[in-house]
């Protein structure tokens, strides 16, 4: 292991710098700077704002879990809304009233009932896997839709779970060391969610990002880019497909488990039918909005897809023929949806690499300025 | 017996509508291996537009007009959104199709309203009774369309230079491009094709109820047929079709007998069941061509 050399930062003479967690130190700072800023920020915006805010942290670790079955090893996946509804079931039951209606444990200890979430479902994950396995490509895709068909149907039907439609059960209750983080006290309801969040979704970026730099993330990106060859290189392909769809799934377990605490309140209809598999589509929006293969990019992407609904609402006001009523035309319901699919298409049209691509592009501009090498 | 055979007619004209949707699929994936997801929408839209048009033109000129226009809507979508990625991964242009379906569907709900809407079709709802079996004219007349337009594809693909050039092109592209044939040509044909039979599978799926938004959710089950027949057949489209449909009407027919204990209806679910199994199986559908890896 040899040593940095002092005051030549861009100089690697070992592996292991290169690869290192953050590996410039322009990166350590800005890391920094980003947690702190985010870490503040509940004191300075308004609750409204935090809400949504801290529902887009969520869906970012959903998004991670997605970008490291889809972006990291190349299996299009489109069935994350059921893995993510399987996380969401799992915590409401572990977290649940043991005297409700609906099932429940009545552990509300939150790493309890977060890390069961994740593992549920990532036995679901290990279950379907080896079906998927043996697909490729478009085929996978299509299965994956079909399992959030068949899933939402088991959710909506198991009353017991999930409350059953239209009527649906309550969201797990975020206890931290004897304290219930939806009462309001020196800090209200939204700002504690939103640390609670921001905490999580560090340390499932962290993880992330480790993976994708050790020998998984490696054989991840062989199988991605050609999986004959990288079968032929001995990576198992069927088993390290199986550990993404594994690690995918736990991410998005922890995603659900999370993703009704801020609502408090939800039920099965959001995972069935279409308004599951647009779920799963807003997670492929968020990755290939934000950038595949990157874990800040899938920060960024599921940020900008929470915001979306507010942007949306804000529209009327600069473009007067937007309207709020939901029975005329078009209004911010349309616009918001319609939005996802217009994002996705000019995206992989002019910026595939998508948010964490224009990034690179400005950064990469200033750090080399004025030279064009 | 007679309840069987009632439940086995819906069953054909319902997988009359899969047939004619995915026949769009399958054509689309033998010119450009992709599937098409905005397919369900292009369906739903066509329907939509069919009953505009339908009291302006009568029926049966509003399903040609409609069907024309769709086709116009897809060859537009085709030259703006798919045709700049050619070349790149197929997965990334299947994505974007999501992106489209999205956009289409949007826009054309909007033309739903609040009153229901419905096409105009001569069928509604009406039956003819051969002893204790009803057979309902819509599903026989979907079953005649499909025939018809099944027929129509196999002397296109067989008859016409444009059907040859699609052959050749979907058999090897380069090979094909060497011998002249125009492949951007035959991207445009396909898509203007498969929106055409899009808009007519709509028109039979919204026939005899009022249109809503659950149309699009008749559109997917499409996806389970294209994979239990396999991409790339067309044979697989029709023979998947009909398999899917009538599965599903027996399913729905016997749910109270099967499946006592489930309250909602498993019918809209035995689609994807089948895909599932059959896919365990052969991974590459009924008809399907394997696909050999080449290093």
């Amino acid at each position: 292991m040899s040593t940095r050399v002092k005051g030549r930062p861009e100089l690697y003479t070992a592996y292991a710098q290169d690869m290192a967690f953050l590996n410039t130190r322009s990166k350590q700072v800005g890391v920094l700077v980003v947690v702190i800023a985010a870490a503040v920020l509940p004191l300075t915006v308004s609750d409204d704002l935090l809400k949504i805010l801290g529902t887009g942290l969520v869906l970012a670790i959903g998004a991670i879990g997605l970008n490291l079955l889809t972006g990291f090893a190349g299996q299009v996946s489109l069935g994350h809304a059921f893995f993510v509804a399987v996380g969401a079931y799992t915590a409401s039951a572990i977290a649940g009233d043991p005297d409700g209606r609906a099932l429940g444990l009545g552990i509300t200890f939150v790493p309890v009932w977060i890390i069961g979430a994740g593992l549920v479902a990532a036995l679901a994950g290990a279950i379907v896997a080896p079906l998927a396995t043996r697909l490729r490509g478009l085929y996978l895709a299509v299965v994956t839709l079909g399992l959030v068909i068949i899933g939402g149907y088991a959710f909506t039907e198991w009353k017991d779970l999930s409350g059953g439609a239209q009527v649906g059960r309550d969201a797990p209750k975020p206890v931290v060391l004897g304290a219930d983080l939806t009462i309001d006290g020196a800090y209200t309801q939204e700002q504690k969610l939103y640390w609670l969040f921001l905490v999580v979704l560090v340390i499932c970026a962290i993880f992330a990002r480790n993976i994708a730099r050790s020998k998984i993330g490696r054989a991840f990106a062989a199988v991605r880019d050609r999986d004959v060859a990288a079968g032929v290189m001995g990576v198992e392909l069927s088993k390290y497909k199986l550990i993404a769809f594994v690690l995918s799934s736990f991410y998005a377990g922890v995603c659900g488990s999370l993703l009704f605490v801020a609502n408090g309140h939800f039920g099965p209809e959001r995972f069935s039918g279409g308004h599951g598999l647009l779920l799963s589509v807003q997670f492929i929006a968020m990755i290939l909005i934000g950038g595949v293969a990157t874990v800040s990019g899938s920060i960024m992407g599921a940020l900008l897809i929470a915001l979306l609904p507010r942007i949306a609402s804000e529209l009327p006001s600069f473009l007067p023929f937007i309207t709020t009523a939901a029975n005329e035309h078009p209004n911010i319901f349309e616009i918001e949806v319609a939005t996802y699919g217009l994002l996705i298409i000019v995206f992989l049209l002019f910026e595939p690499r998508g948010l964490f691509g224009i990034w690179h592009r400005v950064r990469t501009y200033w750090k080399s300025f004025p030279f064009s090498y | 017996m007679s309840e069987l055979l009632t439940a086995v007619s819906s069953g054909l004209g319902q997988g009359a509508i899969y047939t004619l949707l995915a026949l769009g699929f399958v054509i689309i994936y033998k010119s450009m291996s992709v599937i098409s997801f905005a397919q369900p929408a292009l369906m739903m839209s066509g329907a939509i537009l069919v009953s505009y048009l339908s009291p302006r033109f009568g029926f049966w000129f509003a399903v040609i007009l409609g069907g024309v226009l769709i086709a116009v809507v897809a060859l537009v979508i085709e030259r703006l959104a798919i045709r700049p990625m050619v070349g790149k991964a197929v997965f990334v242009i299947a994505i974007i199709t999501i992106g489209v379906d999205i956009v289409v569907r949007v826009v054309a709900g909007a033309f739903v309203g609040s009153d229901p809407r419905v096409i105009g079709d001569p069928w509604g709802l009406e039956v003819w009774r051969i002893g204790g079996v009803q057979i309902q004219h819509r599903h026989v007349a979907a079953v005649v369309a499909a025939a018809i337009i099944v027929a129509l594809l196999a002397a296109f693909f067989r008859y016409t230079p444009i059907g040859l050039a699609m052959r050749a092109a979907a058999l090897d592209q380069e090979a094909a491009m060497a011998q002249g044939v125009n492949v951007g040509t035959v991207f445009a044909t396909s898509w203007a094709m498969a929106g055409f039979l899009a808009a007519i599978a709509g028109v039979f799926a919204a026939a005899g109820n009022p249109l809503d938004q659950n149309l699009w959710i008749v559109g997917l089950a499409a996806l389970p047929v294209i994979i239990l027949g396999g991409l790339d057949s067309l044979l697989g489209a029709v023979v998947g079709g009909l398999i899917i449909g009538v599965v599903e009407a027996l399913v729905r027919n016997y749910h109270s007998d099967l499946f006592p204990g489930l309250s909602t209806n498993t019918g809209p679910l035995a689609p994807y069941v089948v895909m599932l199994l059959v896919l365990l199986v052969r991974p590459y559908g009924l008809f399907g061509t394997k696909e050999v890896e080449r290093v």
